[in-house]
């Protein structure tokens, strides 16, 4: 998966799927402004792979997936998400920010906050028809958010909205997942939720890119990436969550 | 005459009454909805720059004996143009760059209407309005401007409420953030140039947010919180005309101090009933950000 370390991961992808290429980078830099937080990035993901970002708060791994997801411009090298510039393909890559909600007064149903996901696709004008709501109910059922769908978004627990905000991202069906921190919040049923609803993603060959404090997360990934204001480690779990790695990312070794 | 209905008789016996209830009417559906998007954006601060800024493109207007509408829309124009720069390259705090922006636009329209004979006359009625003097022709704008606000507000419903969100929701589902915020401020451009007639730019704001607000607190949904924020404002219209002519109070005035009214009333019930409902489920904000 990258020309910078030892190890590559071509090979695991390439036996698990004979799919194409959906992320790629070269020498990709990321930051805010002038600031550059990861240098010199080289990523190739295929159709069904998992790669999972893993790091403290400020480690770069919310700016990688910004990048990623055409918010923030790439400041060095190239970046392509299917084949174009990130941002560019609304209907076919989904992003789930880390804090997505501003304001508590939001006259909005979970429901309502559900069906935006589907906007990309319906643009200015179009009118909802039933493959979106079938997407939009979808969505809600395998997110675990049918009981409290038609309370407003301001009465849900902080769980609750994680839930449906990734319900949201779900409901656009898109090629490729950009999910931050999506268990933030969630117990633990929530997170094994959430870890189903991802390995089901993958199994149609989405692509997705995770970014998570939880080294669990990472075990069944394709690629782990280790940050810590750069790649402190790259590549299969087995080898990149070794407990030298993990004590230079956080400065200490947690238990997995 | 007989002795007549207190409720209905100042506006079937007084034409000017009638004008009256219909522009309030007519500026508190503009207000119902532009109001709704500035309130679920948070732009209430933008929207009180605007309402302050024509005052000076008012003042010279009159100066000039051209009408007040056409100054409002040449200083509408330039205080759009100076919001947006300054929320893009401003290294203040936007707030206070804006809030010197329109201070200052402000001190420039009562510079120029002191240079007028009847600089009292004049500065109050663009501070306060002259609902009572509403004309048929001022009637007829207020509709053109109702019905621009509806189309702006079909065409750019889904974006504008991805952006009550988040700015990166809106530009992640394919819409451009920048001309989508462009087309808002002009949203609330219209509504206060619309307005200031009869409520005057010191009290429009009162408009724009107050029934809206009222509709957020209430509503599950952004159609019943712009249909609240409607039937408020309607409700405060007549209400305060009614207060107005009884008592002997300025129109505006009286209009706007129901709507606030109106939402204080409701921000309190709404806090009870929050309160209870609290009670009930334990550990409803066990996330707060």
């Amino acid at each position: 998966m990258t020309t910078k370390f030892p190890i590559s991961t071509n090979t695991i992808a390439k036996t698990m799927h004979t799919a194409s290429c959906t992320i790629k980078s070269e020498s990709l830099a990321v930051g805010h402004g002038h600031h550059t937080i990861i240098d010199d990035l080289h990523l190739q993901l295929m159709s069904g792979d998992l790669l999972t970002l893993i790091g403290t708060n400020g480690s770069g791994k919310s700016t990688l997936l910004k990048t990623l997801a055409g918010l923030l411009p790439a400041l060095a090298g190239s970046v392509s998400v299917l084949g174009s510039a990130p941002g560019s393909l609304p209907k076919r890559v989904a992003y789930l920010p880390q804090h997505p909600v501003s304001s508590h007064t939001l006259p909005l149903r979970a429901r309502d906050v559900v069906a935006m996901g589907r906007y990309a696709h319906l643009g200015l004008f179009r009118r909802e028809t039933a493959t979106d709501r079938a997407a939009v109910g979808d969505a809600i059922t395998r997110t675990g958010t049918s009981n409290f769908a038609d309370r407003p978004l301001r009465e849900l627990s902080g769980g609750q909205q994680q839930r449906t905000h990734l319900a949201q991202v779900l409901s656009r069906q898109a090629e490729v997942l950009l999910l931050d921190e999506p268990t933030a919040g969630l117990d633990l049923s929530g997170k094994y939720a959430i870890a189903e609803i991802i390995a089901a993603e993958r199994a149609r060959g989405v692509t997705v890119v995770l970014a998570t404090h939880d080294l669990q997360d990472a075990e069944s990934a394709t690629a782990v990436m280790l940050l810590a204001q750069r790649v402190v480690a790259f590549g299969p779990p087995s080898v990149a969550l070794s407990d030298d790695n993990v004590r230079a990312c956080f400065g200490f070794t947690q238990p997995h | 005459m007989l002795a007549g209905n207190p409720f209905v008789d100042p506006f079937t016996s007084n034409e000017f009454m009638r004008h009256a209830l219909v522009a309030s009417v007519l500026v508190a559906l503009v207000c119902a909805v532009a109001g709704t998007y500035v309130v679920l954006r948070g732009l209430s601060f933008v929207g009180d720059a605007l309402a302050h800024g024509v005052v000076p493109g008012i003042a010279t207007a009159l100066l000039f004996g051209v009408s007040g509408v056409v100054g409002a829309v040449v200083s509408a124009a330039v205080m759009m143009t100076g919001v947006s720069v300054i929320t893009r390259k401003s290294r203040l705090s936007s707030d206070t760059a804006i809030g010197l922006f329109f201070v200052g636009m402000l001190a420039l329209g009562v510079i120029i209407t002191s240079r007028s004979r009847t600089f009292v006359g004049d500065i109050t009625r663009i501070l306060f309005g002259e609902l009572l003097g509403v004309t048929t022709s001022d009637l007829g704008w207020l509709l053109v401007a109702l019905v621009i606000v509806a189309i702006i507000a079909t065409i750019a419903h889904r974006p504008f409420v991805l952006m009550s969100i988040d700015d990166g929701l809106a530009r992640t589902s394919g819409f451009s953030v920048p001309f989508f915020h462009s087309l808002m401020l002009v949203l609330v451009a219209i509504t206060v140039i619309a307005s200031f007639q009869s409520v005057g730019t010191l009290l429009v704001l009162g408009m724009l947010i107050a029934p809206a607000a009222a509709g957020a607190l209430v509503a599950r949904r952004v159609s019943t919180m712009m249909l609240i924020a409607a039937l408020y404002g309607t409700a405060a219209s007549y209400l305060g005309l009614l207060a107005s002519y009884h008592y002997d109070i300025a129109a505006g005035g009286s209009i706007v101090f129901v709507a606030v009214m109106l939402f204080g009333v409701t921000a309190i019930i709404s806090a009870v009933v929050a309160h209870r409902h609290d009670d009930e489920v334990p550990h409803q904000h066990e996330h707060h950000r």
